[in-house]
Formats: C-alpha cells, structure tokens, sequence
C-alpha cells in the first residue's frame, strides 16, 4: 500500500509535468484526488490495514495528498502566469505611433506674451485698463502736451477720421482717461491697439499694439521708475536682463529717457543683432510732464507719476525669434500652430 | 544732422575715438545713429604723377602711363581714359586697394600689357563734381591740389573727415547745428566752451538806402535782419568749405549759396540769399499770401500759395516762401552783382502747416518748425557777412537792416534743488547741479535759472531736473521700490475675454489677429444687404489704400479673409477665434461704440453645422449660461451677417430674450467669393452683451440617493418640426421627475417616407425623494406620447 501511494504520487507529477493547457488541470485533480480519484480509492482501503500500520500509511496517505495538492497549485500558478506573460507579449504595442486626443487650440503669440505681462503687473498691483481705439485729438495728443502744429506730431504719422477724431497712435490717450477719472494713486496697466499710417513690412505695420505703464501718487521718483523697469523687465525675461536708461525726448514725460536691454546673444559685447551697440532699444520712459498732470486735473505741485510704454509686436517676435512683422498678422496656421 | 568732427574742432577739441565720442554723446541726451569715416572704404590709394603716356600697342583705345607714386620706381598702369597727359596729378589705386563699392584693384595684364594699378575717377572714389568743381565727372580726377607724389589720397584731397550722424529731438533745435552740438559735447567731456561771436569789417554804407523791410505780420515773423552784400564774385568756394558742406550731407553749390548752407549748419539758423536785382522797389514786405498767388520755387515747381501762408515778397509779388523755400527767379545766378541776405525768425506752425501743405520739407522749414531763437538772427547774418570776407566773394555793406528787434529777455525758471532731487529719487550736491547747469550756457542765481533763448524747451522745473539728471547720469540714479500697498483684479469683462481663450482654445480653436480696418468691398465679399446699417463704417480720411479704409462695423469678413487665405495655403483644416472689436458709429463728431466680439470660423477636421454649433454651446457653457434657446432665424433677426449663411444651416443663439450669437454654415456662393471649395462654418457671439447677462453663482447640488428610470422613444414626424420642438413637448409631459432628455438618433431616408423623419430620444427620470416606480415612469410616458401623438408624430 505504501508503494501504491508513492506510485500514485509521482504518477501524478509525471503527468502534472506534461500539462500545458490550464484546462487539462482540473481533470488531473479529479483524477487523482477527486471523490472517485486514484487516492481516494486507496484511502478507502485504509480500514483493511493493521492498528500499528494504520497511523503511518494514514500519515503518508496526507502527505502525498498535500503534496499533490501543492504541486497542482503550483502548476496552476505558473501556467497562469505564462498565459499572462504571453498576453502581455502579444498586446506589444508601437509606442512610437502618435496620440490621440482631441486637439488644444492656441493663442496668438502676442497675447501669450500680452498676458504674461498683464499677469507680471497685476501681481505688482496694477490694474488693468483700455480706452476707445478711435480717438479725439485731443486725447491722443492735445492733453498729452502735444498742441496742434507741434512738431513731435510727425514722428508718429496719424489716421485721421476727421479733423477732431483720429485713430489713437498711442496708448497713452488712455492715460489721460484714467488720470481723468480716478484720484490717485494710481497703478495701471493700458494695454491696447494703436495706428499709424506707415506701409506694411517686416518691421512696420499700420496696427500694432502698445502696453503702457502709469503710476501717480504723491512722492513719485525717478527712481521708483528705474526700480519698476527693473522688476518688470527681470520677471519677463530673467534676473540675468540689464537694462540702459537714455536721455530722450517725449512731449507728454519730462525728464525723459528712452530703455534699451542689453543684447540676448552677445551680453553686450556688441553683434550683429545689436548693430555693435551691445544693447537693443526697447522702449520710452518717463516721468509725466507737470503739463498732462494739469491738463487731467491732477496738482503737479502735489503729485508726480512715471510712465512707460513698449510695442508688444517687438517683445514678442524678440520672445521667439521672428524676424518679419507680417506674420503676426497674417495668422497661417503654420505660423500660429509653433506657439 | 551729420556733423563734422574736423568742424566741431574749431569749437572743442575732443580726444575720445569716434566710436566713445558716440556713446558718451548719447548717454547725455545728443542721440548718435551712427558715424562714417570719409574714405574710410578707400586703402592704398595714393597721389601719382604721369611721367609719360604712350599708346597701347595692342588696343586703340588703351594708353600705357608710367607713374611716379612717391617710390624708387616708376610704376606701369594700362588706362582707358583720354584725359590724361604726362604730368598730371592723379589718385592711383596701388595693387591691393581697396575702393568704394567693395572695389578691390590687383595688379594684372590687359590686353598682354601689364598694369600695377588703377588710375580712379571721382566716382571710383565715392565723390562727385560738386566736391571738386574743377574735375570731369566722365574721366580720370585730374588733382589740383597741393600734394605730390606717394602723398595719401585721403591727406591729398582733404577726405579726412568723420561724419557722426545724430538724431535730434524735436525740442532741441539749437542742436541742429555745429555751435549747438559744441556746447553740449563740452558739458559732456566738462571742457570749456565759448560762445562764438562773428565779427566783420564791412564797406562803409547805409543799407537803408538800398533796401527797407516791413514786418506786415508780426506775429508770424518775429524778426527779420537784412544784409548786403555788394559786387559778389560767384565762383565754387573754398575746399574747406566744401569739406565741411560735404561732410554734413549738403552738396556744394557756388560760395555765396554755401555760405547761406554753412550758416545754417554751423548756427542753427537757416538764412536766405537773394539777387538784388529782382527785388522789385527794393522793398521786403513780410506778409501772408494773397488769394490765387503763386510762386516758382527754387526746385522750378510752381506753387499755388493760399493766404494763411507767409511769404517774402517785395512790392509786386512773392519772392520766397517764408521759412521754407526761396523763388527761382530771385535766387543766385553767375551774373548776381549785390545779395541781399535774410536772417529771420517765423513762426514755426505757421511754417510746419506751409511746408506740410506745399509739400516740400526742407532743411529750413525743419529748424523753423520747431520753434527758433529770434536771438539766433544776429549772430548769424553777422557770421554770414563774415564769411563773405574771408572768402573773398563780395564786398558786405557794414550795416544791417533790423525789424522786430525788440529784445527777448532770457527766461527765468525756479531752481530747488531740493526738490529736484525729491522729483528724482537722488542726493545731488547742490554746487554739482549748478556746475552741470552752468556748462550748457544756465545762469544760476540763488533760486532762479536765467535759461538761454535759444532754450525753447526750458519751461518748469522738470525740464531743469532733466538737465540735472542726464550729466548726473541717468544710469547712476538709483532704483527704489514703489510704496504702499495696491490691489489690483481683473474686471468682469476681462475675466470674461479670458475665459473665453480658455474656452476656445480648449475646444480646438487658434486664435487670430486682424486687422481693425478693412475694405467697405468686404461688405459685398459677404453678402451684406445694400441697406444694411453696417455698411455705415467710420471712414477714415488719410488710408493707405482702400483695402484698409474703414474700420469695420463686423468681425466676420476679417475672419473670412484669414479662412480663405489659410485655404488657399492648403491648409487642410482651420479652426480659428478671434476676439476682436467692431466700430459701430455712433454721430459724425462723436467716438463710435467698440464692441468686442467673438468670431469663430472652421473648416475641415470634420467639422460640420453641428460642430460649430457644440463649439456655440461649449462656450456658453464655459461662461455659466446653460439656458440659451437656438432656433433658425425666420422672424427678425439682429444679424445683419445673417445673408453670409447658408439660409437652410444658419442659428442664432438667445438668451433671456436677446439674440447673442449667430451661427452656421457659409452661404456656397459666399465662400466661393472667398475661393473656399470646402464647407466652413461661422459664429459671431456678442460678447459686450453677454456682460449684462446674470450668471447665477455655482451652488452644490446633492448627487443622486435613488435610482433613475431610463425610457426609450421613437417617433417618425415632418421633417421640418425642430427637435427643439420635440423636446420641449417632452419636458413640459414628463414634468418635475425629468432628469434629461438625451436624442439618440435622427434618421432619414429609406423606410422613412418623404418629407418625414424618425426621432429617438432617451428619457431619463428620477426623484429625489424615493425610487419612481414603473407606474409612475409608464404614466409619464404615456403623456409624453400623448403629447408627441398630438404633432402628428407616428409613435412607433
């Protein structure tokens, strides 16, 4: 009896060796251990045996059903795991094949960079704020101290409507509107459209967009614009950014200077980029003229201001390196799709 | 104004390099663009002497010079000109030289003869007749200067210049001259500087009895100096003088006209020369035009003047444009015997509107424009006569006639220096300020400034802490931080714009920029109705061209355009947004209204009505707005754009009453205007409008306890009974317990008769208070298709 329970025994892992179909387990596990199994049968047989065998075949018997029972399992683990592996093999995808997903749209570069500046100046407390494109004269330039027949009206060469109402040629028409309408202080940021009557090529356009920055309150200093460039210009392109002041002329800022930022791809060594200057004009400055504060019914001898003003086409065909102004404008979804 | 270094010597003497000299100058407020060393493209090009010129043996044309260039050797040289003979003086270029125009000279054979060099022409050597009077323009620069041979032609011909180009703003006149620049480059490098004043002996003689001058307007002209200058020698002037004109951008003419050019150029003050002979009466009368007068300038055009403009006229007619141009008739010829010179001062916009309205800007009219220093006219015409003298051209009368010589008194403002550094944010010594104050010609008093006439743009206090600040340095004052607290937000219509761009870009749409001015044919490229009330735009005066001559009353033909051009690129697909403005007039001497707008336009990715429609109710969505009604627009419709749509696949959006939006596809014969051979889809959504619209805040509504009972529906109708219709019907049948009504299907076509359709909706219940039973969900079902029966729909 106890060569017919080692024979069942390694019977069963022979055949338990042979099995590669998980089905064929199950009638293996009848075969051997089921009610009518092989070792059921013999235990069956376990009452015929003597009281001193009885103990140890029985022990045997249990050990060889456990044994079985084990190697079953184990067998069932590991035809479950090679099934699994071989799925796995078979699901191999090409990783390399594109996504899909529905498509994002973009923003035009220049309001990516539009809010990254309104986003800078909203942190630094200043508001923003907009004004009619289509202007009175005398908010484009009669308050901003430049009167009828002034020369510096030449520079900026004008879209007329009629002889009271042009298209505005710079965003500080707006500066007027807030100095009018709200007592100081005042921290804002006018960002907008504005027209002059120059031809289009790579770097003019009829419409571009001007940001303007304006603080009044009392005690305001040079000085607090030198700092405000500063931060404004660090935040926007790096701590590592210097920036020049220039004296310069503007009717509606006295004293005032003009800003350029030293050369990206030389650090102002002078290159091609930078014409040998070694900086890049970036835009106009100053402290508002004694003469717009009066004209907005704000008391120069009380408060002072500064204000500055950028085209935001040139910091952003400086952001991504586009040399031809059209583009902006021409909105080819190869071009608006780099951004 | 370029000016010359060799001529700002005789004011200052400046050690710095050209290039330091540059950026000093421009760091204390005198802006450089740039600066060209004359000859600076000429090498290796000396004086030579042809010692003998033979013929070529080999050519006709072609003769062979020996030349001395100042070494052991003779050198040979193979020409082709034929106005050289032995003897002559002549620029060679040497065997590696280099000349204008990236011009490089090797030595060589020509026709079998070797030649070591090149003999130059004017031209070869960037100059032109006007430099040297004496010389052919068509042939070898035969040198009649003091030089010999191997002399540098640079030293020989006086090209030793450098012109420095500066850009001058518009309130420093006084800088558009070499005196102007002087003073403020000795206050830049603190170097002493003295104001010239000109002197000259003069012929004895009282211009008064050859000449009188009446001030007609004398608010127009502030003052007018008259000068003679008796029995000229016209002839080309001196080469310093022609050096210094040349080196300024001003081309030499003959020595009495250049003088009146040097002045300017060395004063600031534009002065005018007139042949005596043709001043008829002998009379100057400085008056405004007269109707239907007109004039020949000095450019030979014919000008129409009107009687807001100044002239000089004597007692028949105008002579010269006051401030702007002189006529032709009047100016110096060869046979000019006496000159009248002017010295004056004119109103500068009274000049500004002549010369823009006469079109013709010249050298003259930009100084006076700006505002001149009446001040500036004595000085000048003195200078003038003076030069006179020493060129030896003519014989000056030793008096001038003067008019409007009442005295300008020298402008006082206040100096605090306290408060100037307050204003800037700095800790300037007081004796430092009045030092930087003094070197640009500021008489400092205790608490005031005598500020020099020549000054115009010292006005206040500000203008004196520029002056301040830029010798203190612009760059040294130090930065400090803003004070106080400040909160700032986003308005409404801001965060609105924003979550639009979100909205849009996230649902597959780029953005756009367009311009705001279009073309009025634009309004026909979509169709727009002939009487509609966009076809009214802001117009503006002065366009470029038409198609940027008016401002838009409707952002879709700009979107239009990009659609057509992002077609014609081959594109294949373009889902695009802009949010853009509209000018809408409002009265002819009143600013029109700007509303902003959201357009939308797609094409290909499979984009169909439904899309752009989804894309419509996504956004809305985005905004908070879920109760917006979309039907076909049969009644009135507040979209005049309505005609650019395919009248059968067009919506508008309403929401609380209002129509907000359009929607649809464009009309065929519409986007074949375009050149679209592909369906594209429009929106406009007025998003001004939408800021009056309240959005009811976010609350938390309790997520369902009980089950939902789900039922489904099918029914065949008319074709043309809206789906909005349906559902409508089933909402108001099912009533509280309705949860959604989700359509499913809309089928057409076989097994659907003609003119039918069949529609199938998923109906969704549920109650919050306890699971709906199948009777109450049968019950509501069966008043839906009681409902739905009563349209005439087959419920199947």
């Amino acid at each position: 009896m106890k060569q017919a329970l080692e024979k069942i025994e390694l019977c069963a892992r022979e055949e338990l060796a042979k099995i590669a179909d998980p089905a064929e387990l199950e009638t293996l596990r009848i075969r051997f251990l089921g009610k009518k199994g092989e070792l059921t049968a013999i235990m069956k047989q376990m009452a015929a045996l003597s009281a001193e065998e009885r103990p140890a075949i029985g022990q045997l018997a249990n050990r060889v059903r456990s044994d079985i029972e084990q190697a079953l399992a184990e067998k069932t683990a590991q035809l479950k795991a090679e099934a699994s592996a071989l799925k796995l093999r078979e699901e191999k995808l090409d990783v390399t094949l594109p996504g899909k997903a529905p498509k994002l749209g973009k923003l035009h570069p220049m309001d990516v960079v539009m809010h990254e500046i309104e986003d800078i100046f909203i942190g630094m407390g200043f508001d923003i704020v907009s004004g009619p494109e289509v202007e009175y004269d005398y908010y484009n330039f009669e308050a901003l101290n430049l009167p009828p027949d002034h020369p510096a009206r030449d520079t900026q060469d004008t879209f007329y409507i009629n002889d009271n109402i042009l298209l505005r040629t710079q965003t500080s028409s707006i500066q007027v509107h807030v100095m009018e309408n709200r007592k100081p202080p005042i921290r804002v940021l006018s960002p907008g459209r504005v027209y002059r009557s120059d031809a289009i090529d790579a770097t003019h356009s009829p419409i571009f967009h001007q940001i303007e920055c304006l603080v009044v309150d009392k005690g305001i200093t040079m000085a607090n614009l030198v700092d405000t460039l500063n931060m404004f210009l660090k935040r926007l392109y790096g701590e590592e950014c210097a920036i020049r002041l220039r004296p310069h002329h503007f009717p509606f800022t006295e004293p005032s200077a003009e800003v350029d930022i030293r050369c990206f791809n030389c650090g102002g060594k002078g290159c091609s980029m930078c014409k040998g200057e070694g900086y890049v004009e970036l835009l106009g400055a100053g402290m508002v003229h004694p003469k717009v504060l009066k004209n907005c019914g704000i008391d120069p001898a009380e408060y002072s201001g500064f204000a500055f003003g950028l085209g935001l086409e040139r910091v952003t065909m400086g952001k991504y390196g586009i040399n031809d102004l059209r583009l902006l404008y021409e909105n080819d979804l190869r071009f608006l799709n780099q951004f | 104004m370029n000016l010359s270094m060799k001529w700002l010597a005789d004011y200052v003497k400046i050690n710095a390099e050209p290039k330091k000299f540059c950026y000093d100058m421009t760091m204390t407020g005198s802006k450089v663009e740039g600066y060209e060393v004359e000859g600076g493209k000429i090498k290796n090009v000396v004086v030579g002497k042809l010692l003998s010129v033979v013929p070529h043996e080999n050519s006709d044309h072609l003769v062979v010079c020996q030349v001395d260039v100042g070494s052991n050797e003779p050198i040979q040289i193979v020409t082709g000109a034929n106005n050289v003979k032995a003897g002559d003086l002549v620029p060679v270029a040497l065997d590696g030289s280099d000349l204008p125009g990236n011009v490089h000279i090797k030595k060589g054979k020509l026709r079998g003869v070797e030649s070591n060099g090149m003999l130059c022409s004017l031209g070869e050597l960037g100059l032109t007749v006007h430099d040297f009077p004496y010389a052919i323009e068509d042939g070898i620069f035969i040198l009649q200067e003091d030089c010999k041979p191997g002399d540098d032609i640079h030293d020989a011909i006086g090209l030793n210049d450098v012109s420095v180009e500066f850009e001058i703003t518009s309130n420093r006149p006084d800088c558009l001259s070499v005196i102007g620049l002087a003073r403020e480059a000795a206050a830049t490098y603190a170097l002493p500087f003295e104001e010239p004043k000109p002197e000259y002996n003069g012929v004895p003689g009282n211009i008064s009895d050859s000449l009188s001058v009446v001030i007609e307007n004398d608010k127009l002209c502030k003052r007018y100096i008259g000068g003679m200058v008796k029995n000229v020698k016209i002839a080309p002037s001196p080469r310093w003088l022609r050096e210094r004109l040349r080196a300024s951008g001003v081309r030499p003419i003959n020595n009495l006209v250049d003088i009146t050019n040097y002045v300017m150029l060395e004063y600031g003050q534009p002065m005018h020369a007139f042949d005596s002979r043709f001043i008829v009466g002998n009379e100057i009368h400085v008056r405004n035009a007269r109707e239907g007068e007109t004039i020949t300038t000095l450019d030979g055009a014919v000008r129409e003047l009107s009687p807001e403009m100044l002239v000089i006229a004597d007692t028949e007619k105008p002579v010269a444009v006051a401030g702007v141009m002189g006529g032709e008739y009047s100016g110096i010829m060869d046979d000019t015997v006496d000159v009248i010179f002017e010295s004056a001062c004119f109103d500068g916009a009274s000049v500004r509107r002549t010369a823009k309205k006469l079109g013709m800007r010249t050298d003259s009219s930009a100084r006076f424009e700006k505002g001149l220093d009446p001040n500036g006219c004595m000085p000048a015409i003195t200078r003038a006569l003076q030069l006179v003298e020493i060129l030896g051209c003519g014989e000056p009368l030793n008096t001038v006639l003067g008019c409007g010589m009442k005295k300008h008194e020298k402008k006082t403002v206040d100096f605090d220096p306290k408060w100037i550094n307050e204003f800037l944010g700095t800790d300037i010594p007081r004796e430092d300020m009045v030092k930087y104050l003094e070197r640009i010609g500021f008489d400092v008093v205790l608490n005031k400034i005598r500020v020099p006439s020549f000054r115009i743009d010292i006005e206040g206090e500000a203008d004196v802490a520029e002056e301040v600040a830029r010798f203190y340095g612009y760059n040294s004052i130090p930065g400090a931080p803003l004070k106080g607290v400040a909160n700032a937000k986003l308005t409404p219509a801001q965060v609105m714009q924003r979550k639009l761009e979100n909205a849009c870009t996230a649902l597959g749409l780029y953005e756009i920029e367009t311009f705001s001015f279009i073309s009025p044919k634009y309004y026909d490229k979509i169709n727009l109705p002939a009487g509609s009330k966009l076809r009214e735009s802001v117009t503006i005066r002065n366009p470029l061209g038409e198609d940027t001559s008016v401002m838009r009353t409707t952002v879709l033909p700009s979107l239009c355009e990009v659609l057509a051009r992002n077609y014609n690129l081959r594109n294949p697909e373009a889902w695009l947004f802009e949010l853009g403005t509209e000018y809408l007039p409002t009265t002819p001497d009143k600013l029109p209204d700007e509303p902003t707008r959201l357009s939308i336009g797609v094409y290909g990715g499979g984009a169909d009505f439904y899309t752009v429609k989804g894309i419509v109710e996504e956004i809305f969505g985005s905004l908070g707005m879920d109760d917006v009604e979309y039907y076909a627009p049969e009644g009135e419709c507040a979209f005049d754009e309505l005609s650019m749509f395919h009248p059968g696949r067009v919506a508008v959006a309403e929401i609380g009453g209002k129509q907000v939006a359009i929607l649809g596809e464009m009309h065929p014969a519409v986007a074949e205007g375009y050149g679209i051979g592909t369906r594209v889809y429009c929106a406009k959504i007025n998003v001004a409008e939408l800021l009056d619209i309240e959005v009811p805040e976010k609350t938390y509504k309790p997520l369902p306890k009980f089950p939902a009972a789900t039922r489904d529906i099918s029914l065949v109708c008319d074709d043309g009974l809206p789906v909005a219709k349906l559902e409508k019907l089933i909402k108001n049948a099912v009533g509280g317990v309705l949860e959604k009504i989700k359509l499913f299907d809309v089928y057409k076509g076989e097994q659907i008769a003609g003119g039918k359709k069949s529609v199938a909706f998923s109906i969704v219940m549920r109650s919050p208070d306890g699971t709906l039973t199948d009777e109450q969900a049968d019950a509501a079902m069966k008043r839906v298709r009681k409902a739905l029966a009563e349209t005439g729909a087959e419920i199947r």
